[in-house]
């Protein structure tokens, strides 16, 4: 008897707690034909930790402030239309904020601000998943936020003009970030970086972006996996850091008259694992670089694998495949501070007596031609004249001009798989 | 004009007689077929065969077409003492050499892309067109260098030192103008040299009709916009008419007024 008295008495208390508590998570719905018609109206009828579930309809609303945690969730992809107004159409200022299952469309283009589809500030703990953002100038930014989630998101910018687009995930001040199966197509870079720690790309596909695939910038300790860069207007662009981990990675198609599979300028003690050059103008374009670990990538097709200046020291090139490509590496100088060991050169033309799997003379990856299109560009409308191919074989035979000390003293005879 | 097709009609069975022009247009076939065996997608293909017809033609057309003048010489006195007139001989024996050449080039490099699927059709026609205009030009001035010369050695030695220069020699001078003047902009002398000789302007023409032009950075721009407009492909042309009219036409005048 007591103890059924006890139990209800504990069930009428916590009736009236659950009834008086300001933080008693509560579900809102947003319903075009419903009592509550807007996400505006929502956000601001919410409390904090309330989820907001926004039925399948057409919104048109924008400059969205949520400044409490808060859980907005689209069923069935409801589409919220900016209509190009000049604002965000949702900004997030809190911490513990989900977003997920919208298609939001149609921010406007400023010069003056950075419009996005999505812009979070000052947030910690917030998830982004599975949107959908249409001509949205940016679409996913962040700034000043920690450990956050981006997922599955598809970014699609109008990528008519360099100057009339945004980027597609913008992040700027950020830590411990993870951005992941994300699709940023037609921006003006793919996913910009800019002085963000510890964070991870991975998974995404990045293409068609007016600038750089991925444009990354004073951000130390972050990884990039698994992505994928396709014909990007100036391919991907990694500056002005350390400590970075680059690992099967596929570059690819990024051709033109100033574009890279992967520009290096000012990295030093970062990691260039199992990537995928392939099609690209240049493969690499190391500038400033210092002692970065190059191993087990495949650079097939390109114009230049390998373009290495000489203020780049102790790089360390070792088993890679350098397949059919115009130049395997370039250099601007007769010195060489760089290591290159037991790649395979599918230009190496020596032999294996001991058949130990390693070419027996020495390979010399910068041919004659190479050295003097570097030095003066215009040079290049020699390729593939008969005096060049004479050249480049006297120079093979007995290099004097070509930096000695590039050199593989181990390639290898058959490509690593 | 019945003489004249008598003579282009003799001539050209009797350069087929020499089992030359046959090894000749069996070499492109097999090259071709070779490089799509050795897996060479068609891109690829042209690109290998552009090398090799830009040192192949050139030589095989000066150094044949010189000995062919040498070896008729007689047979070219014996019609001279016929009522026939110079001109007529002259361009049967010109026609006689350079048709056979062509064809034999085009047979042997045709079959294997018809086999294999013809892949870039605009790259193709202009690595032919390049081939048989050069085939034409080297004829023409194999024959001034036989009439010029009645010394047969002298005559292959000049010959060869045709084909030396305009493959190897020129690039070299374009590359030494290269390094003396590369503080200057260059791209507009580049041009000019490349339209002067036959043999750089077909493989500037064939790589700029690839991607490579985005591989010439700054340089290639310019090149790609200068032969990539009507004005660039009609003045490339003129230039390539004018190395096969003015060999031509300098060794008629030669012809019509040599005392053999």
């Amino acid at each position: 008897m007591g103890i059924i008295r006890i139990y209800k008495v504990f069930l009428l208390l916590l009736y009236i707690a659950l009834q008086i508590s300001p933080v008693f998570p509560r579900v809102i719905f947003v319903n075009p034909s419903g009592e509550i018609k807007t996400i505006s109206q929502a956000i601001s009828n919410s409390n904090s930790y309330d989820s907001v579930f926004v039925v399948k309809g057409y919104y048109k609303e924008s400059n969205l402030n949520i400044n409490k945690p808060l859980t907005l969730i689209g069923t069935d992809y409801p589409v919220i239309d900016g209509t190009y107004s000049n604002s965000n159409i949702l900004t997030v200022t809190s911490s513990n904020v989900i977003i997920s299952g919208f298609i939001i469309k149609n921010v406007g283009v400023s010069a003056v601000n950075d419009n996005a589809g999505i812009k979070v500030t000052n947030s910690n703990y917030c998830k982004i998943e599975n949107n959908r953002l249409f001509n949205t100038f940016f679409g996913i930014y962040l700034a000043k936020s920690k450990n956050c989630y981006i997922l599955g998101n598809e970014v699609k910018g109008n990528g008519n003009v360099e100057s009339q687009s945004g980027n597609g995930i913008h992040l700027w001040q950020c830590s411990t970030i993870v951005i992941q199966k994300n699709r940023v197509v037609n921006n003006r870079d793919g996913i910009y970086f800019e002085f963000v720690s510890n964070s991870s790309i991975q998974y995404n596909y990045s293409s068609k972006n007016k600038r750089y695939g991925l444009h990354f910038m004073f951000s130390d300790n972050c990884d990039y996996i698994n992505n994928d860069f396709i014909d990007n207007g100036a391919g991907v662009a990694v500056m002005y850091t350390k400590n970075i981990k680059m690992q099967n990675n596929r570059f690819i198609d990024n051709w033109g008259a100033s574009a890279y599979g992967l520009l290096l300028k000012d990295i030093r003690d970062s990691f260039i694992y199992d990537n995928e050059f392939k099609n690209n103008t240049i493969g690499i374009l190391a500038e400033g670089s210092n002692r970065l670990d190059i191993k087990r990538n495949n650079f097939i097709r390109n114009g230049w694998a390998v373009k290495i200046m000489a203020n780049c020291i102790d790089d360390n090139f070792s088993r890679n495949n350098f397949i059919s490509n115009t130049f395997d590496v370039a250099t601007n100088s007769k010195q060489s501070y760089n290591k290159f060991h037991e790649n395979y050169w599918s230009e190496y033309d020596g032999y294996d007596l001991n058949n130990d799997n390693y070419g027996d003379v020495p390979y010399h990856p910068v041919s004659l031609f190479s050295y003097l299109t570097s030095q003066n560009e215009p040079a290049i409308i020699l390729l593939r004249s008969l005096f060049i191919n004479f050249l480049d074989a006297a120079e093979k035979v007995f290099p004097s001009i070509t930096p000695e000390a590039l050199v593989d003293k181990k390639p290898l005879m058959r490509p690593i798989k | 004009m019945n003489n004249f097709l008598k003579i282009l009609h003799f001539e050209l069975i009797n350069v087929l007689k020499s089992k030359w022009i046959i090894f000749y247009g069996l070499s492109f076939f097999f090259i071709t077929e070779a490089i799509f065996r050795l897996g060479g997608s068609g891109s690829k293909a042209i690109v290998s065969l552009l090398n090799l017809s830009l040192i192949l033609i050139p030589i095989i057309s000066i150094i044949f077409g010189t000995i062919y003048v040498y070896n008729s010489r007689e047979f070219i006195e014996l019609l001279l003492t016929q009522p026939i007139k110079r001109s007529q001989v002259y361009f049967g024996l010109y026609l006689g050499l350079t048709f056979p050449l062509s064809i034999s080039y085009l047979i042997g490099i045709m079959i294997p892309f018809l086999i294999h699927g013809i892949a870039e059709p605009i790259v193709l026609t202009s690595l032919l067109l390049s081939g048989i205009f050069n085939t034409f030009i080297f004829t023409g001035i194999a024959i001034v260098i036989a009439l010029k010369f009645d010394d047969k050695s002298i005559g292959i030695g000049v010959a060869l030192l045709f084909w030396f220069f305009f493959s190897i020699i020129y690039d070299g001078l374009v590359m030494m103008l290269i390094w003396q003047f590369g503080d200057y902009p260059l791209e507009i002398p580049l041009i000019l040299s490349s339209i002067l000789n036959p043999l750089d302007l077909g493989r500037v023409m064939v790589m700029l009709k690839f991607d490579l032009a985005a591989l010439m950075g700054y340089t290639g721009a310019i090149f790609e916009k200068f032969f990539g407009e009507t004005i660039g492909i009609v003045i490339s042309l003129i230039m390539m008419s004018i190395w096969v009219i003015f060999p031509f036409f300098y060794g008629l005048k030669i012809f019509k007024t040599k005392n053999f």
